[in-house]
């Protein structure tokens, strides 16, 4: 916790920028209401003022900017609208609102914390698919001198394909035939979150020196003796590595693969605030899908603490 | 044709296997023409499964009719490339790149901003970045700069903490070293520390130039002028033009490895010192 002093200090200086940032990032809206409400502003006229600096223009009506952190749909919402807007959007929607869960029994569809578990449900389901397969071709890899030649190469090339330009076209063939809902999302994010399991457990597998090879082959262990009393375990810390990369990238998955079908989800939610300027609903969102980030590469972690634990490692 | 490309897959897997276990194993002949034999298969068998099965042309076009159309339309798909690679991802790339390699020498150099932004630069590299693409779309406008601010955020973070990790790459005797020659801050910066730290900046920079396409198509996702290659996908997916969709896949996947190649390379002709290189 010798971090900790710093650390905060980092994220208030980053909180009063944002603050500063709000004045001259929504001045325009600002001076134009103030313009509505009888206030003279200089110089007159929202069309003129539209190619001006807005640096310029924040100094020249330094005394009307009291809005500045408060507009409806501002360009930049300060940070305490957001946090509003999180508080409504989750605690308050639910709790008080009509079709919050206390007052209707289900979650509200005006919640983050309903399409927070639209996002989850597919973020989870594709990165088990993904991971899974992942681990298995891994596992087909080391034991197969011709796979090994024939898929390693690509398997690295497709990581630098941008996977996601795939997005839209899975969800519409996969709705031709059929199948809409979860699974389409969770295939985007399996598709994603497959590549770096496969790489990073392939070179787990292989992280054993040839002297503890030797060892068990003087043992006579055979070759699923090896794979699991060796291979396995020393593969463990390359595979929760992956691990939290593929989960973050499971997640982008899941967000993108929610653009193309408005149905729910965050990635709905950003597009949905795009559409109608309600800026503080994406920097919500855009904050909720960032604490579920980080709550599942938090969760990653714990279960690889408790692994190592378990295998003897030191804490 | 379903049995042809059975008998095509068994065929070539026994070229691959003996190809990979007989006596040529160790070449770079067979390093090389292993792969590309299973790449060939999959295309071959993708067009006789496509045709055999007479799958329609909306769920998965034959890699046949996807070169063609490729051809046919690249007087469209080149304009997207400009607009989404050269002006989107690749002037946020260097944008990006640049202000965090900046950011990390400030950084590096106060203990204090190492120790508060690093865990903080490490926790916003997590994070799904794509999400801030609105914001940034509704604040550039529909044109490119939009695009490349969404790059400049998604690059920075991975290559501010890859370069800030490998700044700190140098050992107490190396530095020491430079101090006896009487080198100040910033010789000891330019001559020993930055090189030292290449390989790891190039970790980042290869990172970065996936990051870089996937932000500038999914930025155009949001909205974009009536170019690009983000664009391109979204309005033929709405056709149902699945053929256009897939060459501009196709584009887009050579541009990323083309992209991620040319940094290898470059990482080769610089690094060339660093034992992961050497012979």
């Amino acid at each position: 916790m010798r971090n900790l002093g710093p650390i905060l200090t980092v994220v208030a200086v980053i909180v009063g920028l944002w603050y500063i940032a709000c004045v001259p990032m929504n001045v325009q809206e600002v001076l134009t209401n103030a313009e509505r409400a009888g206030e003279v502003v200089q110089p007159e006229g929202a069309s003129t003022r539209r190619d001006m600096s807005r640096i310029g223009l924040a100094f020249s009506n330094s005394d009307l900017l009291g809005e500045s952190w408060s507009t409806d749909r501002a360009r930049l919402p300060s940070p305490h609208q957001v946090v509003a807007e999180l508080w409504s959007s989750t605690w308050d929607e639910e709790v008080n609102g009509r079709r919050g869960i206390v007052n209707s029994g289900t979650l509200s569809n005006r919640s983050l914390i309903y399409h927070g578990w639209i996002t989850l449900g597919a973020t989870v389901v594709g990165f088990l698919i993904g991971s899974g397969l992942g681990i298995l071709l891994a596992v087909g890899i080391v034991h197969s001198r011709t796979m090994d030649m024939s898929v390693m190469p690509w398997a690295i090339v497709s990581q630098t394909i941008p996977i996601v330009a795939l997005a839209p076209m899975i969800i519409v063939v996969l709705y031709s035939i059929g199948v809409e809902g979860l699974l389409p999302k969770a295939v985007i994010s399996a598709y994603l979150s497959f590549f770096p399991v496969v790489v990073g457990m392939v070179k787990g597998l292989r992280s054993p020196d040839a002297m503890q090879l030797d060892l068990l082959q003087t043992y006579n262990a055979s070759r699923s003796q090896t794979f699991w009393m060796l291979r396995l375990p020393s593969s463990v810390p390359y595979l929760f590595a992956s691990l939290k990369i593929g989960i973050a990238a499971s997640l982008v998955g899941a967000i993108v693969g929610e653009l193309p079908v408005q149905r729910g989800g965050l990635g709905a939610r950003m597009l949905g605030g795009s559409y109608y300027g309600q800026t503080e609903q994406i920097w919500a969102a855009l904050f909720f899908a960032a604490a579920i980030a980080a709550v599942l590469v938090w969760f990653i972690g714990w279960v690889e603490r408790r692994t190592m634990k378990l295998m003897g490692a030191e804490a | 044709m379903v049995l042809l490309a059975l008998v095509v897959w068994l065929v070539a897997w026994a070229l691959n296997s003996w190809l990979a276990n007989g006596p040529m194993r160790t070449t770079v002949l067979a390093r090389t023409v292993v792969p590309l034999v299973f790449g060939l298969t999959i295309l071959i068998i993708w067009e006789l499964l496509v045709r055999g099965l007479s799958v329609p042309l909306v769920i998965l076009p034959p890699p046949s009719k996807i070169l063609s159309t490729l051809m046919a339309n690249s007087h469209i798909l080149w304009p997207d490339f400009i607009q989404t690679f050269a002006k989107g991802a690749l002037s946020g790339y260097l944008i990006g790149c640049g202000l965090a390699i900046l950011t990390a020498i400030v950084v590096d150099r106060y203990d204090f901003l190492r120790r508060g932004l690093l865990p903080v630069g490490n926790f916003l590299a997590a994070l799904p970045i794509v999400g801030t693409a609105p914001i940034l779309v509704m604040w550039f406008g529909f044109d490119w700069q939009s695009k490349a601010a969404v790059v400049v955020v998604m690059v920075f973070f991975p290559m501010l903490v890859n370069t800030v990790a490998g700044l700190r790459d140098t050992s107490q005797m190396q530095r020491d070293l430079m101090r006896t020659y009487g080198a100040g801050y910033w010789q000891t910066l330019r001559k020993l520390r930055l090189p030292a730290a290449l390989p790891f900046m190039f970790n980042g920079f290869k990172i970065a130039t996936t990051l870089a396409l996937i932000g500038a198509i999914v930025a155009e996702f949001f909205g974009s002028p009536t170019l690009g290659m983000g664009f391109r996908i979204t309005t033929s997916v709405g056709q149902l033009a699945m053929d256009l969709v897939w060459s501009v896949i196709v584009v887009a996947a050579i541009t990323g490895t083309a992209f991620y190649g040319a940094v290898a390379w470059i990482e080769k002709r610089l690094t060339f010192w660093h034992p992961s290189h050497r012979k």
